[in-house]
Parts: C-alpha cells; structure tokens; sequence
C-alpha cells in the first residue's frame, strides 16, 4: 500500500506525485503574477516570501523523492506502451525533475546573492553559502524564469500524454498515478 | 606625410596646457576617497540608503576662480548596491534603473556659481535611465593640499535631489518616496 509493486504505484509516491503538481503549479501562478505587484500591494511582501517558502519545501520533498525512489522503485511501464512512448516518458521525467532542481536552485540565488538566509515562513531560516558568480542574482534570476516556463511547457505534455493514455488508449496509466497498488509485494 | 606629424606635434604642444586645464583633478575612486550615496524614502516612516560603487571622474578646480571649474562623472548604474541582493536586482531591472539599457548615467557641469564661504552651485545635465535633465548640485569645498605621498588633492562634498519621474522611473513607490536625495564625496587628485 505505502510502497511501489512492480505493477503500480504506492500511497507516498502518489502523495508526493500531487503534492509536487500542487506546488509546481501554484509556485509558477504566484511567480508570474507577484513579480508585477505594485509596491502598496498587501502581497508585496507576503508573496514572495510564501513562494520562497514553499520553493524550499518543495526542494525538501523532491531530496526527499529521490530517497524514496531507491527504496521503492517505480513500476514498469505499462505493456501496452509503445517503445517510443517509454522513451519519451523516461525523457519527460527526466527533464522534469532536472528543470524542477534548477528552477529551485537558480530561485536560491537569487535571493541569497548577497549571503541573506531564507526564512520558510516564520518557523526557521536557512542558510545558504554567499554568491558563486558576478551578477549572480540577475543571471539566477533570468534562469529561474526560462527555465519555469520550460517547465510549464513540459508539464503540459506530461499531463496530456497522461490524459491520451486515459482517454485514447483507455489504459490505467493516470489511474495508477491515483489510487495506489494494492498488490502487497 | 612628416610635415603633416610635425604640425600635428606642434599642435598638440599648444594644447596642451588648455588639456591640461579641462581636468586637472582625477576622483579619487581608484583608493574610494569619494562616493556617491543616495537615499530614498521608505514609506516616509525612514530612508533606505544605497550607493553607486563604480563611477569615475573628473574636475577642474581653482579657488580663486571657481566659475571656470568643471566637472565629470560617468556612473555604472550595474553597481548599485542597496545591501540587499533581491532589491538591487529590481533596481537594475527596468521597473527603475534599466541597466541593460542605460548601464551608464553621467553628469557634466555646464556652468559654476560661486556663494562664497567654499559654497557653489554647480549646474549641469544628468543623464540618468536614458534621460538627460538639468541638474543643480549645492558644493562646499572641504580643503586642498598636499597628501602625505607626494601629490595634491582637492575635496568636496556635493547634494541634490531629483524626482524618479522624471527620469522615467517606472516604479511608483508612492508620494513620500518620489524623489530620490544624491550625497556625493568628491576627492580629487591633481594630475
């Protein structure tokens, strides 16, 4: 139930499945919309630090992710799918996690260009090394963008290759991503 | 073509004391004896103070004829620094200082008033965000003299304030932070 069977997908990944989408989508929302925010906006202040917040869990969880997958590893695909399908599946998750760590990273540097700390909320600050490069929160910060929007672009096509699976191919791709594997092996 | 390098020569030799004259002074950024610091309003509860740290300049200054002085500075706008990474990084961007754009702001002295008592007013036109406005800077002379290395140096202390507006700032920070107060140290040394 909690971990992957060959066949399917276990309650944490699938947890983590949709709270990682949650996050990714609402970060890239607030991103986009706070960075135009006038200076006597309420959210001035408050979004950028939730986004920051939320960035850093969202880090956490991802490490966190990547243990999991060694200790339960995913399922094969499903047979029905075409070699090209699990190629560009494998491809997909690939980028997507390798955009997701470099959105999160370029995201650090900006803010901790200048040796500042980032608060996740109020509870605790974390401390970040100094700056790595000149200009580095103006170089962080073009590469959080681009690289977000990519992202997006990616996260498109991993939900439409999900929905074709679901509706064309009529197979249980989507459908294992929601209920996990009761198969106890 | 030998003639035309003598002339040439010759004709430098007669400028040369003009040259000279233009700016006799170097600022001092090279061991930051000077700054230019500026200021801004936050909120109109207290001042958020950052400074430009790249600049360069010159002058030319006599006491006993301070009309004939003039004044150079060139600024990197890309070295801003507020203490704060996240809001440097606004101020480059093109909500202020548009940096990519205009990486350089300048002022150059277009006539000098004498007020007496080391004071002055020095006219000239800023440019700063791609626009170039009159600018009036109050100047007290601080003192000149010897520097216990062998040359000579001439300080000064200037202030003036502008409104962002119109320097096509886009970013409104409100009514009690329009404008933006410049407090500059000038220490010259004589060429």
């Amino acid at each position: 139930m909690l971990k992957n069977t060959p066949t399917g997908y276990g309650l944490v990944t699938i947890m983590i499945h949709w709270l990682s989408a949650i996050a990714v989508i609402g970060l890239f929302s607030v991103g986009y919309w706070m960075v135009d925010l006038t200076y006597y906006s309420s959210w001035y202040q408050t979004a950028p630090h939730f986004h920051k917040s939320v960035g850093l869990l969202l880090l956490g969880l991802t490490l966190l992710r990547f243990v999991w997958r060694t200790i339960s590893h995913a399922p094969s695909p499903l047979s029905n799918h075409q070699p090209w399908e699990k190629r560009a599946a494998k491809w997909a998750h690939t980028a997507l996690y390798t955009l997701m760590l470099l959105i999160m990273c370029s995201g650090i540097m900006i803010s901790t260009a200048d040796g500042r700390d980032i608060w996740i909320f109020d509870w605790f600050a974390v401390p970040f090394p100094d700056a790595f490069i000149d200009d580095q929160a103006d170089t962080a910060g073009v590469i959080h963008q681009y690289l977000a929007y990519s992202l997006m672009g990616l996260v498109v096509l991993h939900a439409a290759g999900a929905i074709k699976h679901h509706v064309i191919d009529k197979d249980n791709t989507l459908k294992r991503m929601l209920l996990p594997s009761r198969i106890s092996k | 073509m030998k003639k035309h390098l003598i002339a040439a020569l010759m004709g430098a030799t007669f400028m040369l004391p003009v040259a000279v004259n233009a700016a006799d002074y170097v600022i001092d950024t090279q061991g930051a004896h000077a700054s230019i610091q500026f200021s801004v309003s936050h909120l109109g509860y207290s001042f958020v103070v950052g400074r430009f740290n790249e600049f360069s300049g010159d002058f030319s200054f006599d006491a006993a004829k301070v009309a004939d002085g003039k004044v150079n500075v060139k600024i990197n706008t890309n070295s801003v620094d507020s203490n704060h990474a996240e809001r440097d990084k606004h101020l480059r961007s093109a909500d202020f200082l548009n940096t990519s754009k205009f990486p350089e702001a300048s002022f150059t002295s277009t006539s000098i008033v004498d007020k007496g008592n080391n004071q002055f007013v020095i006219n000239g036109d800023f440019t700063l965000n791609g626009v170039t406005k009159p600018l009036t800077i109050d100047a007290v002379a601080i003192g000149e003299g010897k520097d216990p290395w062998g040359g000579y140096r001439a300080g000064f202390t200037g202030t003036t304030s502008f409104a962002m507006k119109d320097f096509g700032v886009k970013m409104d920070l409100g009514p009690a932070s329009a404008n933006v107060e410049l407090a500059l140290v000038v220490e010259g040394v004589k060429q």
